[in-house]
């Protein structure tokens, strides 16, 4: 059964001008970090949206399109559909040392897989990329969990001025090579992987895509021969390697390749 | 002595019976190619239609229990985009010797004549018509397969286009599914896919009192239309001599082994796919072999059409 589990909005957070985080009257116990739930907005639409902490169930959403505008207009007490949690998320298994790569939203899946490796006493440091200080989200949480906090906003209003992804290549500089985990936009992750390759650090990347069915039926997430929704959505640096879409296309509704942003 | 799972389908051979539904993951190439690797014995395309589609708002699909609802809305990239997924797909499909079935659809009879003429520059193995798709309501337009006539009209203006082998899906939504049957075999319908999904249905979110599917109402597949498949899948098999795909709810070797008890030729499977994932197939084949051994069948041909007698 996949039908949607309705739930009730209980606070909305204003997480940045155009963030904003939704915690639902449900818990998803059973959730892994980065894991996601098809969020249904009855009337509207349904997205995949990334956890952000299962217990309660919260979504952080940008916005940037129809749902998410409709999304950022609802109110406590109304009323949401979750189905989920679908695909892979994030490994910790074997993992010594971890460096966190967020960009935008990102930040809220790797927030949940932070409070995962601080529970397994994994030595952790986070890098949190936005353009502006005031774009930056989840920095707060980060820093509660008293691990590493790196900022780099693309204007140096905070922190490091540059990408997130000079600032991760600067951290690596002077400690040992950590298992490398990245949610942000493609092109990001698409130099996160390049940097992977070159140093041999072993990568899991959180991957977007347009989606339909959200388990396996539909093939509307296909990345060459992979499955987003249930390949992934973190596929690990030997599954992306040799994808020729990675980083250049996505698909849109119908199917179509459109270059990736 | 391993059984034979060898069948032939409109002239093409297929390594096994079992068959990619249309709608199922028949976007890119490169799943189409992983599908024939998790072991089916054909693939189907997603329906292409001339022009690309958006389809319809989420949700489009849900398990809700005895079955799939879906209203996809027949969204694909359009004829020019499949066109080169169709080439590269054969390409790869070729050494492993399963053959792929291109779905069209089209709004007007006239289109469906354009369409196939266009997908067959890919050479796809087969050309799949589909013509009952429970989905597409604009109030002008009655499926296609909801009348005999204009079901043999859209065959033969597909026939007049192509020179590959056409299989014409049916619809289960109607009240004699042989008179259509009838009806675009003597059009020149190679081979028959019976049947398309159900309905069109309804479920409602009792929460929210909206329904389920963005769309509203959708087509039921999977288990809940298994039965009905296989009774059209009889009649069908009665009353006309073309090879026929038993489409609608096959999970397990069983099913498989009933549609052919009542004449099917291969056995389309999709909705399964929801719960068995793309081994479905591998596993959908070695069910059947182990009926085969066990009542010591050599190949489907031993058992195809047994039940035909039988069953009044």
């Amino acid at each position: 059964m996949t039908l949607p589990t309705i739930a009730r909005i209980r606070h909305i957070y204003d997480e940045s001008r155009t963030v904003r985080s939704f915690e639902l009257d449900i818990a998803m116990p059973q959730a892994e970090p980065g894991q996601f739930v098809l969020l249904w907005l009855p009337g509207v639409d349904e997205k995949p949206m990334s956890i952000a902490n299962p217990n309660p169930l919260t979504l952080t959403v940008m916005r940037v399109g129809p749902f998410s505008t409709a999304l950022h207009r609802t109110r406590p007490g109304d009323l949401l559909g979750v189905r989920g949690p679908y695909g892979r998320g994030f490994s910790l298994c074997e993992t010594k040392s971890a460096l966190l790569v967020a960009g935008g939203c990102g930040a809220a899946p790797l927030y949940f897989l932070a409070r995962r490796a601080v529970e397994q006493n994994i030595p952790t440091t986070v890098v949190l990329g936005a353009r502006r200080a005031n774009d930056l989200i989840y920095a707060d949480r980060f820093r509660a969990l008293g691990i590493e906090l790196l900022v780099a906003t693309d204007d140096g209003s905070l922190g490091f001025k540059g990408t997130a992804v000079a600032c991760a290549i600067q951290a690596l500089a002077n400690r040992p090579t950590p298992s490398l985990y990245a949610c942000g936009p493609e092109r990001m992750l698409a130099a996160l992987l390049n940097l992977c390759l070159q140093r041999s650090i072993p990568g899991q990347f959180s991957v977007e895509r347009y989606m339909k069915c959200g388990f396996g039926l539909c093939g509307q997430c296909a990345i060459d021969g992979l499955l987003v929704c249930q390949d992934g959505p973190v596929l690990t640096v030997e599954q992306l390697k040799d994808l020729h879409d990675f980083g250049r296309f996505r698909r849109s509704a119908t199917g179509r390749k459109l270059p990736v942003k | 002595m391993q059984p034979d799972l060898q069948t032939t389908l409109c002239g093409v051979r297929l390594p096994n019976p079992t068959v990619l539904a249309s709608g199922i993951l028949g976007l890119a190439h490169e799943v189409l190619v992983r599908v024939a690797e998790a072991g089916a014995g054909a693939v189907t395309t997603k329906s292409i239609s001339l022009a690309p589609r958006d389809g319809y708002p989420n949700p489009v699909v849900l398990d809700w229990g005895a079955g799939l609802i879906n209203a996809v809305g027949l969204s694909n990239p359009g004829i020019e985009v499949m066109v080169e997924e169709i080439r590269a797909a054969k390409e790869r499909l070729a050494p492993l010797g399963v053959p792929l079935i291109a779905s069209i659809f089209a709004d007007t009879i006239y289109d469906f004549g354009t369409i196939a003429r266009y997908v067959s520059d890919a050479v796809p193995d087969l050309i799949e018509v589909n013509i009952s798709c429970p989905n597409v309501d604009d109030r002008y337009l009655r499926m296609f397969a909801a009348e005999p006539y204009v079901a043999a009209q859209v065959t033969r203006r597909v026939k007049q286009n192509t020179d590959l082998p056409v299989l014409v899906k049916l619809s289960p939504n109607v009240t004699d599914i042989v008179e259509v049957a009838e009806a675009v075999v003597e059009a020149g319908a190679d081979g028959i896919t019976a049947v398309n999904s159900l309905g069109p249905g309804l479920i409602l979110d009792i929460e929210t009192c909206r329904p389920l599917l963005a769309h509203g109402t959708g087509g039921v597949s999977g288990a809940a239309l298994r039965p009905i498949a296989a009774r059209c899948v009889r009649d069908i098999c009665r009353a006309v001599d073309v090879p026929v795909v038993a489409t609608g709810g096959i999970a397990s070797g069983r099913d498989a082994v009933e549609m052919i008890l009542l004449g099917a030729t291969a056995v389309g499977i999709g909705s399964a796919v929801a719960r068995r994932g793309m081994a479905v197939f591998a596993q959908v084949c070695q069910e059947i072999e182990s009926y085969m051994a066990r009542h010591d069948y050599e190949n489907l041909a031993a058992f195809r059409r047994r039940a035909l007698a039988i069953v009044p």
